[in-house]
């Protein structure tokens, strides 16, 4: 298991489709494992009752079906599929249409979908998805993306209520890859994942929701701009490391 | 923690093998050794570790233009398709030498002087090796650690003006920093055809470059550029200089695009993605989403909501 995770972080991003479907095959034991750690591109179906697409993962399915957070349905359809309780729903309809604006304001485009379910804990599990397709075939409003994928992926573990607090832990991933052409047969692409965790025990005064949003609101913009400042910036250092510009030419120097 | 929903056919030894080689051969540059480490115990079966290792390694080997030492220490040697004479035997143009190589362990077994049915003609010679001398000179002083040779791929045996032949330039930097968590490499590949009825050389040139970044986190670089160019054939020398020229404003050329693409990055690229701050420019109101809610029944009502 230990060497799977370790040839998770070396190969490419982009192929980590491959990766993980000859992993499961070749550990079928793991599998279970394997699909919990392994991160996977966030999949889309469309709910044909609300007319809403949205998003795949490990935490709506039941058997083959997804649930529809608009329609609170299963697709393919699935009798006695499970869903959360009443109250539970309700916040879960509530962050689906915040998460909506959220995502709105900052991707210009893209599709999300929150899920809610009980733990045994008393507590409650949250998951946040976003998929924005940047591409300017897609929802790239600017067009300078040939192909461009970003995926976030956060769970939020809210334990029970103590004292009119309760503690929130936050695992965020994101995957992307983007792509820009230059002339005919030129191709810069970067592709990365990142995946952090934090914990935090907050008043629930204002209501678990505007808590989880923050944190995650917090951590998406870490995130950001980590790969754009550091995980961007060292492979550049990298290249300009291999062949330094000529000198004169004023540029940071490689540490790496 | 085995998965009863989903019972899987036991795979079959060439399955197993090929996804092993899939891994290897994907391995990011100078990470081939790890990728191996891990393969072997994610298989659990050496005999099926051994094929695919000793399949993988020379196709990436030789993808990745790996540079080895000499036995006798008297020169490197670029592992590449152009210079390799059978499986285990490469060519190395400069100093006139064969080595075996061991692709598994990555390093040279044994070296011999070449023969001379190995090397091409004194006439092609004298524009392999002004143009060697040339190139080694950019690249010395370009790439830090660099290494580049010259081979002869198509011709080598013609004995003077009146025919056509092909020499290929292979340009390879690698920087391995496991310990600070990157690597990266630098390849480049110039196919030089010596057209003699058109007293004509044309050149192509395939360039890529790759960094991986692991520190808690896996972040990839990947970039191609293809190019062409031609000049004049002219005396071996002065052929040599204005092709080593083309190469080097090709090479410099391209490294400028590369810097412009990042430098696009933060303000234009990555806004398709993701923005900074929201469209509004401030935090998100996380405390005040009632607004939302009746901003939401009010377009309802007048029949514009989604």
């Amino acid at each position: 298991m230990e060497a799977a995770m370790d040839l998770m972080r070396r190969i490419s991003p982009n192929d980590s489709d491959t990766a993980l479907t000859a992993l499961l095959s070749l550990l079928p034991d793991h599998s279970a494992d394997l699909l919990s750690q392994v991160d996977q591109p966030l999949q889309v179906l469309c709910d044909v009752d609300s007319g809403k697409e949205f998003l795949l993962c490990d935490y709506n399915r039941d058997a083959d079906s997804y649930r529809s957070p608009w329609s609170n349905k299963y697709y393919p359809p699935l009798e006695d599929g499970s869903v959360p309780s009443d109250n539970l729903r309700k916040l879960e309809v509530e962050a689906n249409e915040v998460f909506a604006i959220y995502r709105d304001q900052y991707y210009e485009g893209g599709i999300s979908s929150v899920y809610m379910w009980e733990d045994e804990n008393g507590g409650f599990i949250a998951c946040f998805l976003i998929k924005k397709d940047g591409s300017k075939t897609a929802d790239g409003k600017r067009g300078y993306l040939e192909e461009g994928i970003w995926d976030a992926i956060h769970i939020v573990e809210v334990g029970p209520e103590e004292e009119g607090t309760a503690n929130y832990c936050l695992t965020s991933t994101i995957m992307l890859s983007l792509t820009t052409n230059g002339k005919s047969h030129d191709t810069f692409n970067l592709s990365g994942s990142l995946r952090r965790q934090m914990s935090m025990r907050l008043s629930i005064d204002e209501g678990h929701l505007c808590n989880m949003g923050r944190m995650i609101e917090e951590m998406e913009s870490k995130l950001r701009n980590s790969l754009d400042q550091v995980y961007f910036g060292k492979t550049r250092e990298m290249v300009f490391t291999l062949r330094p510009p000529p000198e004169g030419v004023q540029m940071k120097l490689p540490d790496c | 923690m085995a998965d009863d929903d989903y019972p899987q056919p036991d795979l079959t030894v060439k399955e197993k093998k090929e996804m092993a080689k899939w891994f290897l051969t994907h391995a990011p540059t100078g990470e081939i050794q790890y990728i191996a480490k891990d393969i072997r115990s994610v298989l659990m079966d050496e005999d099926v570790y051994e094929m695919a290792v000793s399949e993988a390694f020379p196709l990436y080997n030789k993808a990745h233009l790996i540079s080895l030492e000499l036995p006798n220490r008297t020169s490197d040697i670029l592992v590449t398709t152009f210079g390799e004479l059978d499986d285990t035997h490469y060519l190395e143009p400069r100093t006139c030498q064969v080595a075996t190589v061991d692709h598994v362990k990555q390093a040279c077994r044994a070296v011999r002087p070449a023969r001379d049915d190995e090397l091409p003609s004194s006439y092609v010679e004298e524009f392999r090796g002004a143009l060697d001398a040339e190139v080694l000179k950019y690249v010395t002083e370009t790439y830090p650690k660099g290494t580049c040779a010259v081979y002869c791929t198509n011709g080598k045996d013609i004995e003077g003006p009146g025919a056509d032949f092909d020499l290929v330039v292979v340009i390879s930097a690698v920087r391995h920093s496991p310990q600070n968590f990157c690597n990266g490499s630098w390849r480049s590949i110039w196919n030089i055809a010596f057209k003699d009825e058109l007293q004509a050389v044309e050149v192509t040139g395939k360039m890529q470059v790759g960094a991986h970044y692991f520190e808690e986190g896996n972040v990839q670089l990947d970039a191609k550029h293809e190019c062409r160019d031609s000049t004049l054939l002219q005396s071996p020398e002065d052929s040599a200089v204005s092709i080593a020229h083309i190469i080097h404003h090709h090479e410099s050329e391209y490294f400028e695009s590369l810097e412009s693409s990042y430098s696009n990055l933060p303000d234009t690229t990555f806004k398709d993605l993701r923005r900074k701050l929201p469209v509004t420019r401030t935090l998100f109101p996380w405390h005040n989403t009632l607004q939302f809610s009746l901003t939401r029944d009010v377009s309802k009502e007048l029949g514009i909501g989604k």
